[in-house]
């Protein structure tokens, strides 16, 4: 039963260290407020499951959160390498992060299945992929009808996910439109969900009636964090701030600059930043 | 049009646009591949399904994305789906004729690495990964790839089989029980390669207007074949360069209208 609640107390109930979590939005709708207040939470040895991890989760590993990734695809959109990511990966720091790495096939396959509470995902994938020699959570299973090989992974079952909605109705029912990519699934295959949203409207009456909703049973807590998809987008609100992705290639590029803008920008910020950072990116409504 | 006021890049999209048809069904990879599968909509192939991994079916941005998931190519999409029902649905379901991918590496039979380079456990650069690649690649009727060449490109050996192509050439992708045709074109900044009907190894079929065999091979990490009867790429058309060079300004324009510092760059694989 979705609580509305401040993201301080949202995050501080519903993230733990060690948890297996998922901040998910795919270039849309990223949770840029709620993993902001994951990292001055300063929870740690998470295991950070998502599909494109990019900005948001660079800060995430550099700060030093995650023991743990599991992705299919880890870049800045339309610049190019995660450079926090890398010094984890190529240098243990500023500690060691183990990868469990995917296609995007397989990525969506795990999170359907963990919503559709099975255990593994059979999809025809990975074939040649080099993959599935340095994964061992890519197996292979033989339909019993055909005979056919397939490529099987474990059904993705995060303790907790993390997602941004356009809006949610006074009951704590969620909207998401535009591009939904993987957070219906995400929600649903986690124990817990937490959402945060642009406004909360009265009730969802005369909208389209195909429009992706997430009923409030399925919410633990939904917190509203105007602008908290920043410097993504929210379709409707506010347009991609594309310089704050090319900033972020100098800033991650190295460790003290690094340090100093996350202090500044998220330790010493809170999600009341949100809002202005939006302010000029506003899209006519 | 002069063939001198053309660039090698400008040359490599149309190049590549030509070989997409009003009825093809693409699924897009960023970059390179983007804007000639933009070219061709804008020019000989006004009604081409262009679909990108975010889920956004039928697109027509009038500016290039910075990313797959810009809100540019849901708004001017036909349909919008989610990143799971793409994958399921529309690649694994054979729908998509044609994948249309970039390149950081790739070796002389259309395997392309994205992942690593050096060793997995221990890259030297880890690189983004293969985000959908691995399935476009083994889903799609077949692939087409666009890169410019460099020796740092187009090597001997990939470090790591992101996307499977034609494997160590020959019938190795039907050994894999892989019924798709795989990467039948590359075009690169310098020419226009396929792959040879038995080896599968990529020979270059057409070079572009000015380009000598020479240049080819020194921009190639492997011993480059050439076919017998070698043809030269048409030079782009009026309306081709027209139509590319507006739109790359049309780009500009957007992605620089925002407030913000820093120097920007034109869209990047990513």
């Amino acid at each position: 039963m979705a609580r509305f609640m401040p993201l301080e107390e949202a995050v501080a109930t519903h993230l733990k260290d060690g948890d297996t979590a998922a901040f998910e939005g795919f270039t849309h709708l990223i949770p840029t407020a709620a993993a902001h207040q994951a990292i001055r939470q300063g929870v740690s040895d998470l295991v950070l499951v998502r599909m494109t991890p990019d900005i948001v989760y660079d800060q995430m590993i550099g700060m030093g959160l995650a023991r743990k990734l599991v992705f299919s695809y880890a870049g800045n959109p339309g610049v190019g390498l995660l450079r926090r990511l890398r010094d984890a990966v190529e240098n243990g720091w500023p500690r060691p992060l183990a990868l469990e790495e995917h296609s995007h096939a397989a990525m969506a396959n795990a999170y359907e299945a963990g919503a559709a509470g099975l255990p593994f995902a059979a999809f025809r994938g990975y074939r040649g992929a080099g993959l599935a020699a340095v994964n061992p959570n890519i197996r292979q299973v033989t339909c019993p009808f055909t005979g056919e090989v397939l490529a099987a992974v474990p059904a993705l079952r995060p303790d907790v996910a993390f997602i941004h909605a356009q809006k949610a109705d006074r009951k704590g029912n969620v909207l998401v439109e535009g591009i939904v990519g993987i957070q219906k699934e995400a929600v649903l295959a986690a124990r817990r969900a937490v959402v945060t949203v642009e406004e909360v409207v009265e009730d969802f009456a005369g909208l389209h009636p195909n429009l992706c909703v997430l009923p409030h049973w399925t919410v633990a807590a939904i917190s509203v964090v105007p602008g908290g998809a920043h410097p993504s987008y929210t379709h409707g609100y506010y347009e991609r701030d594309n310089p704050a992705y090319l900033e972020w290639d100098r800033v991650a590029a190295d460790r003290e600059v690094f340090a100093a803008w996350m202090k500044t920008h998220v330790l010493d910020a809170g999600p009341g930043v949100f809002a202005e950072r939006v302010a000029g990116l506003g899209v006519e409504r | 049009m002069s063939v001198d006021n053309v660039t090698p890049g400008e040359m490599m999209t149309i190049a590549a646009s030509r070989a997409l048809s009003n009825d093809d069904v693409c699924f897009v990879g960023i970059g390179a591949p983007s804007a000639a599968c933009n070219v061709a909509r804008l020019t000989h192939a006004p009604d081409i399904t262009l679909i990108y991994e975010s889920g956004t079916i039928g697109t027509a941005p009038d500016v290039l994305p910075l990313s797959i998931g810009d809100g540019e190519l849901c708004e001017t999409a036909l349909t919008t789906v989610s990143v799971p029902e793409m994958f399921r649905y529309w690649l694994q379901g054979g729908r998509i004729t044609i994948g249309f991918l970039g390149a950081a590496q790739i070796d002389r039979f259309g395997n392309i690495n994205t992942t690593v380079i050096g060793d997995y456990a221990r890259p030297t650069v880890r690189l983004p990964g293969g985000g959908g690649a691995p399935e476009i690649a083994s889903a799609s009727r077949e692939v087409f790839v666009t890169m410019a060449q460099s020796k740092r490109g187009m090597v001997e050996r990939i470090d790591f089989f992101t996307s499977f192509g034609h494997g160590e050439g020959g019938d190795h992708r039907r050994r894999l029980g892989l019924q798709t045709k795989g990467p039948t074109l590359l075009v690169t900044d310098l020419a226009i390669w396929k792959p040879d009907p038995e080896t599968k190894a990529f020979t270059v079929v057409s070079l572009h207007p000015g380009v000598t065999r020479q240049a080819v091979q020194e921009t190639c990490g492997w011993p480059v074949r050439f076919a017998d009867d070698l043809d030269e790429t048409p030079p782009p058309s009026d309306v081709e360069l027209e139509t590319l060079r507006a739109l790359k300004a049309r780009t500009e324009a957007a992605h620089a209208g925002r407030a913000g510092g820093g120097t920007r760059k034109g869209p990047n694989d990513g």
